[in-house]
């Protein structure tokens, strides 16, 4: 069915952000971390072996800002996220769609996020609802991600742009209710989020 | 008692089974890639599974407070079907995955050709990544097997220490420890090794280098078996500290050789973090 809502796109979409953040790292791991740098500006076949080795590397705890901060410094192209992010594990995958926004202005990498939003793992559902969902998710697919944050326990803090989007969204504001309807029905309490965004979907009455 | 299983293939369990594997004292699991019972006919099939190594199984696993890690190779028996072998060119771009702690499981199913050169083959891959190797011996002709994977052992480059040879019994476990290889032995209701006799095996044996799974899998198996070992390691006298060798410490040496071993989970994979409704507790949508 031809949904007839466009997507709204917030401001901060129409350029490119700032780097994203260096990890605070120290020792082997920093030095590790200026060799894979290096490797990325030069872009020599190696920096994707760093990419998928900055785990154990720089700890788990940084994987996601080193893998990040590479992606970025090698300017990776669509081509090149499509094929880190279908041949990733799960941890390379979610670098690769917090990324997106700091790389892309364009909706190329879209069905990245499409494919993430279909799994049912929440660290790439987290991964996938932020900025660069917000700027270029359709309407029908957008809503479905907000359901799905809501039935896999993905905070909605997660969602980039939410208030922009929900607002006066009244198709939103019908699924977060018949959803809180099956709930009820099933005598199950409702997440505090659902009714968070519920209270966004209200149009703005300022003017 | 913490409880490290070095062999379990978790991708043929339920959710019940990793809770019941969390209460017994299961922190820890390695899942070594394998054949599915039903045979596979094509590459991409395999690729399909190594993700799910690398990341769906992983994810559900931490949902429980399991930690999961996994082992990667071509299995020996499908090494014998043309259609499979490709895998082979594939696995140099899987085996610099975080999570993969070994190639394997390797070794021998009916002893051919085409095993001959998958083993060799992916001893050399494991040498070349800095990984040990999970190494099965077969279950059909198991000291012949054993025999001629010590021999294939010794002309590859790869270092005894970095072997772990697994499904051993009685018959096996001499020439195996003789090799300076790890022993592996599995534990199952109705074959393999059952936990009395691995009690006797231990006390005869030692417990150096000796590792306990369950290799629980879609056959009759019991991934409660590493904690009913633990359980009777203590009522015939071992001590605390001989059974978290068996069950924590070995598993951890061994497996620790790849660097890769995390076994504190990211704090955005722990239950903690979700509250009630995540969508494995929940059963999905």
């Amino acid at each position: 069915m031809v949904n007839p809502h466009t997507p709204k796109r917030p401001d901060s979409a129409s350029h490119t952000p700032a780097p994203p953040p260096t990890p605070p790292l120290g020792g082997a791991a920093r030095a590790w971390l200026d060799q894979a740098l290096a490797e990325a500006t030069a872009r020599t076949p190696d920096w994707e072996i760093r990419f998928t080795t900055a785990g154990r590397h720089c700890g788990h705890e940084h994987a996601d800002s080193v893998r990040t901060l590479l992606l970025h410094t090698a300017q990776a192209t669509p081509d090149t996220l499509a094929r880190l992010y279908h041949q990733g594990s799960a941890a390379e995958r979610r670098a690769v769609l917090l990324s997106l926004p700091f790389l892309l202005t364009g909706p190329e990498a879209v069905d990245l996020v499409e494919d993430a939003l279909r799994s049912n793992d929440t660290r790439l559902i987290a991964a996938a609802v932020g900025p660069y969902a917000a700027a270029h998710l359709d309407t029908h697919s957008w809503r479905h991600a907000i359901l799905k944050c809501l039935f896999t326990g993905v905070p909605v803090d997660h969602v980039a742009g939410m208030p922009a989007r929900a607002r006066g969204d009244a198709e939103l504001a019908r699924m977060l209710g018949d959803y809180a309807a099956e709930r009820r029905a099933a005598g199950r309490t409702c997440p505090a989020d659902l009714h968070r965004v519920l209270a966004m979907t209200a149009p703005t009455e300022d003017f | 008692m913490r409880i490290f299983d070095p062999h379990i293939h978790m991708t043929s369990r339920t959710t019940d089974d990793y809770q019941a594997m969390y209460d017994a004292g299961v922190r820890a699991v390695v899942e070594p890639s394998f054949w599915l019972g039903q045979p596979r006919t094509s590459p991409a099939s395999f690729y399909d599974y190594f993700d799910s190594l690398l990341g769906w199984e992983p994810f559900r696993a931490a949902q429980y407070g399991i930690a999961h890690h996994c082992t990667l190779a071509l299995n020996p028996k499908e090494a014998n079907d043309p259609r499979c072998t490709p895998v082979l060119d594939a696995l140099p771009r899987y085996l610099v995955k975080d999570n993969v702690v070994a190639v394997g499981e390797i070794g021998y199913d009916s002893m051919t050709p085409a095993e001959d050169t998958a083993l060799a083959t992916q001893l050399a891959l494991a040498a070349d990544h800095g990984l040990p190797a999970l190494v099965h011996t077969p279950h059909r002709d198991k000291l012949a097997g054993l025999r001629r994977t010590l021999d294939v052992l010794r002309e590859s480059p790869l270092p005894p220490e970095l072997v772990l040879l697994d499904h051993l019994n009685e018959t096996t476990v001499k020439e195996a420890a003789d090799s300076g290889a790890w022993l592996g032995f599995s534990i199952y209701p109705d074959t393999k090794m059952d936990e009395d006799r691995m009690v006797a095996l231990l006390k005869n044996h030692g417990t150096a280098r000796v590792l306990v799974n369950s290799a629980a899998d879609w056959g009759r198996s019991d991934p409660l078996k590493t904690r009913k070992v633990g359980d009777a390691m203590l009522a015939a006298d071992f001590t605390d500290d001989d059974v978290d060798q068996v069950l924590w410490r070995n598993p951890v040496a061994f497996y620790g050789q790849s660097g890769r071993l995390q076994l504190d989970l990211p704090s955005h994979d722990t239950p903690a973090t979700h509250h009630e409704g995540n969508s494995i507790l929940r059963g999905g949508e």
